[in-house]
């Protein structure tokens, strides 16, 4: 008897039960986890990689080092701070007369531009004649371009041949590396990155309160009044999440525009007389305004799914034990919205801080906020790495609240529509 | 809130008449800038304002010279009268950049749908590992800012002449477009019976056939709705368009941005009447979809 108790359960074949329970668990999840795996590979293939690929340039050039090969290499045992000798110049005029035949000197010298501005010139110009220099090099350049002694220029260069440098983070954050690698602060009037991430930041803060302000009144009603007229209202909510943002902003400019339907309705009204129209566009305000339409359903479809979750007996019972109306909604109603507030608050700050084509239609100049920078740097000035640097610092932000929405909230519960 | 009770005193009676006047408002706002734009696209002046006459109702005042516009702006002879449509298919920009829109957007919602479809089964499955990392993986799409999705996409891309051609914006969107084909199939998934899969299985069906046979007709609604959400997506997004289309891939958005910043004309506003008329189109599809949905459900679960 005590022997069949403690021999291990065995299943038809021989094999104990245990291990094949396990072995169709393990099938199971392998099942489960070999449909999940062509979409996550395609992630992984056309998302992730790309993304991480294109944010390690904000830590990793190696422009300068692949193009000036020579010059890299003996600036790689240079100091810094003595005299350059012979074979640095040699060196350089060597690259020089290369980078001119491939073409690729215009990159260089903007590389180098970037560390020590107004350097631009010196390359290309001295490119163009470095085939015809004969040794001794150093007096060669120098006569060209007084400027090739100047100890400042090889500092920019040595800073350029680092492959990897913390110098475009350095730049994102309104500091700058120096020749022997200590990071300052940029001069006063070269900091303008941080204050874009303030601004962004506080755009986002105010669209977020606004969404708040207007989306909680409205959620409640959609939520306490009856399914039919609710549903019926519940499309003017849905309305606008469906029509095309280019189309809702280009509503905005048609309202807000000195001579749109606003201004005329005020001018109509004698708000303003018509000389004096209010300019509510191409600046903070019409972006405010226009993010705040544009993203209050992601505010209200959150409240309302959570309101509707809400008995009205509570409320009900506060009120029969004696509560005000405000007592009731603010120590009963309101404390049972917060994980909807939270959803809401936290949806619209994601989606408002990497924002875009409102700010760059209706924002003027103080209505940009840091995408907008990173797509100048992608499409006009063409300095990736400051446009990757920039981005991973708005990446972080955005992960970091991503992080507090799925411990808030969880990302299983996010719901559309 | 509905309904006042008739106890109510006068201070509740203020408010409640308030409270509905600031929603009143707040819905206005919601909707009054998508309703102005269609009378005035009907504007027979170049103007984004209401003119006296179009106040006035005058008849004269109204005109549909802009819709007219959509089809000709581009066209090589717009005054012809054979091959008129011809000409503008194949050449008004407008027309093109509907063309580019759907194509694009077709086909990276088959794409985002059919992946994104199997991934959502196989994440409702309960015996599924890491589920809450991968799901949070698969959502990322819709978090991480486009201008970086655009930069990553466009860098990557480049590198394997994927940048500029049709291929790698597909890619791209089908990419935007997962997120919310996972939202809404996973949350179809959860009110599906599951031991109708091990019903149909036990009366020896394979799993593809239980698949299409059972599980599919019943999460229909729920994939028919997410891929709704995945081509108004790829029909509405510009920023990844603007980073890695050539000219001949513009697409409605694009072109819309680009009127914006340079040629500011009421043809935008007459794209943008056609617009909101498929956006209500879209949504009336998803509302009866929801419908059939919920009556799916009432059924199966009696």
């Amino acid at each position: 008897m005590s022997d069949t108790h403690n021999a291990p359960v065995i299943a038809a074949d021989g094999t104990p039960l245990k291990a094949r329970l396990a072995r169709a668990l393990f099938r199971r999840k392998l099942d489960a986890f070999l449909l999940v795996s062509p979409l996550l590979v395609f992630l992984l293939v056309f998302f992730l990689a790309p993304i991480g690929w294109f944010l390690s340039k904000g830590f990793h050039d190696d422009l300068f080092s692949t193009e000036m090969p020579n010059t890299s290499a003996v600036l790689a045992d240079w100091d810094g701070t003595t005299e350059p000798t012979e074979a640095h110049y040699a060196a350089l005029v060597t690259d020089l007369v290369e980078t001119r035949k491939t073409r690729t000197i215009g990159k260089v010298a903007t590389r180098v531009n970037r560390e020590l501005s107004g350097s631009r010139s010196l390359f290309t110009s001295t490119a163009r004649k470095a085939a015809k220099m004969e040794a001794p090099f150093k007096d060669a350049l120098i006569k060209t371009k007084k400027d090739w002694g100047e100890i400042a220029v090889w500092q920019a260069m040595k800073a350029a041949s680092r492959t990897f440098t913390i110098g475009y983070y350095a730049n994102a954050l309104d500091r700058r590396q120096l020749a022997d690698g200590s990071v300052v602060a940029q001069p006063e009037e070269r900091r303008i990155h941080v204050k874009l991430l303030i601004r962004t930041l506080e755009i986002s803060f105010q669209v977020t309160l606004y969404c708040l302000l207007l989306g909680y009144p409205i959620a409640y009603l959609l939520a306490t009044l009856p399914n039919r007229t609710s549903n019926l209202l519940m499309i003017l909510v849905l309305l606008p999440f469906w029509t095309s943002i280019l189309v809702r902003t280009t509503a905005w400019i048609a309202m807000l525009q000195s001579q749109g339907v606003l201004n005329d309705v005020f001018v109509f009204l004698g708000v303003t007389p018509d000389e004096a129209r209010f300019s509510l566009i191409y600046n903070k305000l019409g972006t405010l305004i226009a993010m705040t339409h544009i993203l209050l359903p992601f505010m209200v479809l959150p409240l309302y799914s959570v309101m509707k979750g809400i008995p009205p007996s509570y409320v009900r019972a506060a009120k029969s034990l004696g509560a005000t109306n405000w007592t009731a909604f603010w120590r009963v109603y309101a404390p049972q919205t917060v994980p909807g507030i939270g959803a809401g608050a936290i949806l619209v700050f994601i989606v408002a801080i990497g924002y875009y084509i409102t700010p760059a239609l209706v924002g003027g100049q103080d209505g940009q906020m840091i995408s907008n920078f990173i797509d100048f740097h992608m499409r006009r000035s063409l300095n990736w790495n400051l446009a990757a640097a920039l981005g991973t610092v708005l990446l972080l932000v955005v992960l970091t609240l991503y992080w507090v929405y799925d411990r808030v909230v969880g990302i299983d519960n996010m719901k559309l529509g | 809130m509905s309904g006042l009770p008739s106890y109510a005193g006068f201070g509740e009676r203020v408010w409640y008449y308030t409270f509905r006047a600031i929603c009143a408002v707040i819905f206005l706002f919601l909707i009054t800038p998508i309703l102005v734009v269609i009378p005035l696209s009907f504007n027979v002046e170049p103007y984004f304002s209401f003119t006296p006459g179009m106040l006035s109702l005058k008849a004269e005042a109204f005109s549909t010279r802009w819709y007219l516009d959509i089809l000709q702006n581009g066209m090589a002879n717009p005054d012809a009268t054979t091959g008129w449509w011809a000409d503008a298919w194949n050449n008004s920009q407008w027309v093109r950049s509907m063309r580019n829109s759907f194509y694009i957007g077709v086909l990276s919602t088959l794409v985002s749908t059919a992946l994104g479809t199997l991934a959502a089964v196989g994440l409702s499955r309960s015996e599924m590992p890491y589920k809450n990392a991968i799901m949070a993986t698969l959502i990322s799409p819709m978090i991480v800012p486009l201008v970086i999705t655009a930069a990553g996409s466009f860098y990557a891309f480049s590198q394997f002449n994927l940048a500029y051609t049709y291929t790698g914006l597909i890619l791209a969107h089908a990419v935007l477009g997962i997120p919310f084909v996972i939202i809404t199939v996973t949350a179809t998934l959860v009110g599906f019976d599951q031991s109708l899969v091990r019903a149909a299985q036990s009366m020896g069906a394979s799993p593809v056939r239980t698949f299409f046979k059972v599980q599919m007709p019943l999460i229909l609604p729920g994939v028919i709705s997410g891929a709704l959400f995945a081509f108004i997506t790829s029909f509405d997004e510009v920023v990844v368009v603007i980073q890695m289309a050539a000219a001949e891939q513009r697409t409605i958005p694009r072109q819309m941005f680009s009127g914006i910043r340079e040629q500011i004309s009421p043809t935008i506003l007459a794209v943008a009447t056609v617009l909101v008329v498929i956006s209500i189109a879209l949504l009336a599809t998803l509302e009866l979809l929801r419908r059939r949905s919920e009556r799916l459900r009432g059924l199966s679960a009696s």
